[in-house]
């Protein structure tokens, strides 16, 4: 073998599939039709999992750090709900597009300050984003509802054919089939030259440059996809439950969604969907425990993650969990961010 | 003689002390440059606001006639200036293959794209395989960076901007910490570059200057000392009293 079809070949066998990802899928489909009981609960983790998966590409691999990812998870959320409850455009796919690059559109325009500075700018500048367009819902409540939220979407039935029914089984297969293509989209983003140049940049933005990646386009281009992925998380959310009120912009749902990435691990994409899981997992264990204090335990996970050291607490307390990460992510597993990523 | 670097009054202040004074530099196309100078006379200033890292106070830079003076760093990389760190600025998690295949990549047009999967453009893989095999990575083109010995990640540094096919290449104390067994294949990679480019090197190691360069500049206190052929500035009495003079 030639030394250059020798390069090109361990090029591609960074990006193998494995085994256990088709497994990974085969098992979340066979969940859907094996509870039919927990549609809503599974709906809910595929949302929160597809969220999870929009911050992992800015986080894990450009290494931006975000606390008001659920700027663009609300704007998604409002526009799909504006969208059905005006008549604007009654087919939901068409609507969920639409409503993620609207997200998309805030997400670019905004890249703009969240590339200027470091982590500690950025964090505030997306904490403040996600606050200043929580403030014009409610300032604008004559278009958004206010604190009551968007009132009476009527959902059309997908493609004209699947209609949403009263379960949640329309919806969680929806949903699936949403996370399971945007996966596909972001799998083949990460893998190419483009994907590898910001794992570059994460690593040293310094020597990116000096090498001719222009760092500033490059993260302008990731935030902006990141936003369109969490725009439909977002949109997903309105069209599953009818609902849009002013939460979808709240800093608990950012801080919620980093808490996912610290349990799942980033940057191999799986860390989000493994983290949204565990997460719902935990929070319905700990609430049927203390319906009221549930996030006092979940705080303590938190704490304890970071102190023990999320290296030690991912050999003990999530074997199983881990046991999945290294499978799926083999050589480049990162199990957990590193102490200098932690929120 | 073409130029194919140039520094015209280039000023470099910080907060009012003067770093860089009127420093006018010509390297010739396809020469061995060498800069100099005490600790602290600015030569990696110097090095800094070449590659754009840093933005003049005033003066301009020429590269091959071109104004670059306004060009942000990836770009005067695609240009054709690139440059190696005194310390090592690598990736420490990615391999030497996806180091190489970055600045191959990205100099060929291929690196924003975010469709195409990695190692299926065989030019890109030729140019890889090349480099790799010149500075004798191929064998642990698979190693994480971080896992490398010292002297391997010299090399890589090195290679990373070869990779950038530059046309001028600066060379930061490339032997800088380089532990002595492995001194010589560095020495050996400097050797080897190809002859049409253009190199400056900064260096302290004065056995590595004057047994590399055909032109030294000697640096003092952010100006420009003297120039010439590495026997005159061996000789240069001035040089003697502010470098050399130290050990003399």
């Amino acid at each position: 073998m030639t030394a250059q079809a020798d390069v090109g070949y361990h090029a591609r066998q960074y990006a193998p599939w494995r085994w256990s990802e088709p497994a990974f899928w085969i098992i979340a489909f066979a969940c859907a039709f094996l509870f039919p009981s927990r549609y809503l609960i599974m709906t809910e983790i595929v949302r929160l999992g597809l969220f999870a998966l929009s911050l992992d590409l800015i986080l894990g691999y450009a290494g931006i750090v975000s606390l008001g990812h659920a700027a663009f998870f609300g704007l998604g959320a409002y526009s799909a709900g504006l969208l059905a409850l005006h008549g604007i455009i009654n087919e939901p796919v068409i609507a969920l597009v639409a409503a993620g690059l609207v997200a998309m559109a805030v997400g670019f325009l905004t890249s703009f300050l969240v590339i200027r500075g470091a982590d500690l700018t950025r964090l505030m500048v997306t904490l403040g984003i996600a606050l200043l367009l929580e403030a014009l819902a409610e300032r604008f409540s004559n278009i958004t509802g206010g604190t009551d939220g968007l009132q009476g979407i009527e959902m059309q039935p997908i493609l004209g054919l699947f209609a949403f029914d009263m379960f949640g089984r329309t919806g969680l297969f929806y949903s699936l089939a949403v996370l399971f293509l945007l996966f596909l989209l972001a799998w083949r983003i990460v893998h190419s030259p483009f994907g590898l140049s910001l794992r570059a940049i994460k690593n040293n933005p310094l020597r990116a440059a000096a090498i001719g990646i222009p760092v500033n386009k490059r993260l302008i281009a990731i935030y902006t996809v990141s936003a369109f992925y969490a725009g439909i998380a977002g949109a997903l959310f309105t069209q599953t439950t009818a609902l849009a009120s002013l939460d979808v912009f709240s800093f608990e749902r950012s801080a919620d969604l980093m808490l996912m990435l610290v349990i799942g691990g980033a940057g191999y994409l799986y860390g989000g969907l493994i983290g949204a899981v565990v997460f719902k997992m935990l929070q319905e264990l700990f609430s049927s425990i203390t319906p009221q204090y549930w996030q006092f335990w979940i705080g303590l996970v938190l704490v304890v993650m970071v102190l023990v050291g999320r290296a030690r607490i991912h050999r003990w307390a999530l074997f199983v969990p881990n046991f999945v990460i290294r499978q799926v992510a083999g050589r480049k597993a990162v199990v957990a961010l590193s102490d200098n990523e932690a929120p | 003689m073409s130029i194919a670097l140039e520094t015209r009054g280039l000023d470099k202040e910080f907060g009012g002390f003067k770093v860089t004074r009127d420093l006018s530099l010509q390297v010739a196309t396809g020469a061995r440059h060498a800069l100099i100078g005490p600790n602290g006379a600015g030569k990696t200033t110097v090095i800094n606001l070449l590659t754009g890292v840093l933005e003049p106070s005033a003066g301009r830079i020429l590269l091959e006639g071109h104004d670059i003076t306004d060009l942000p760093v990836h770009r005067r990389v695609l240009r054709g200036l690139s440059r190696t760190f005194q310390i090592n600025q690598l990736y420490p998690d990615l391999t030497p293959l996806e180091t190489i295949g970055l600045a191959v990549s990205e100099r060929l047009g291929g690196g924003g794209n975010w469709w195409r999967r990695m190692g299926t453009r065989d030019d890109i893989n030729t140019e890889i395989a090349e480099t790799l095999s010149r500075f004798r990575l191929l064998d642990v083109m698979n190693e994480a960076t971080a896992n490398l010995p010292y002297g391997k990640q010299r090399l890589l540094e090195i290679a990373v901007a070869i990779a950038a096919k530059p046309r001028v290449l600066l060379l930061d104390e490339p032997a800088a910490g380089v532990p002595e067994g492995e001194r010589k294949d560095i020495l050996a990679a400097v050797a080897a570059l190809p002859r049409d480019v253009t190199v400056l090197l900064i260096e302290h190691d004065m056995d590595l200057v004057f047994s590399f360069a055909d032109r030294i500049s000697v640096l003092v206190a952010g100006a420009l000392l003297v120039e010439g052929p590495p026997d005159q500035v061996a000789r240069d009495p001035q040089v003697k009293a502010v470098y050399l003079g130290e050990a003399a």
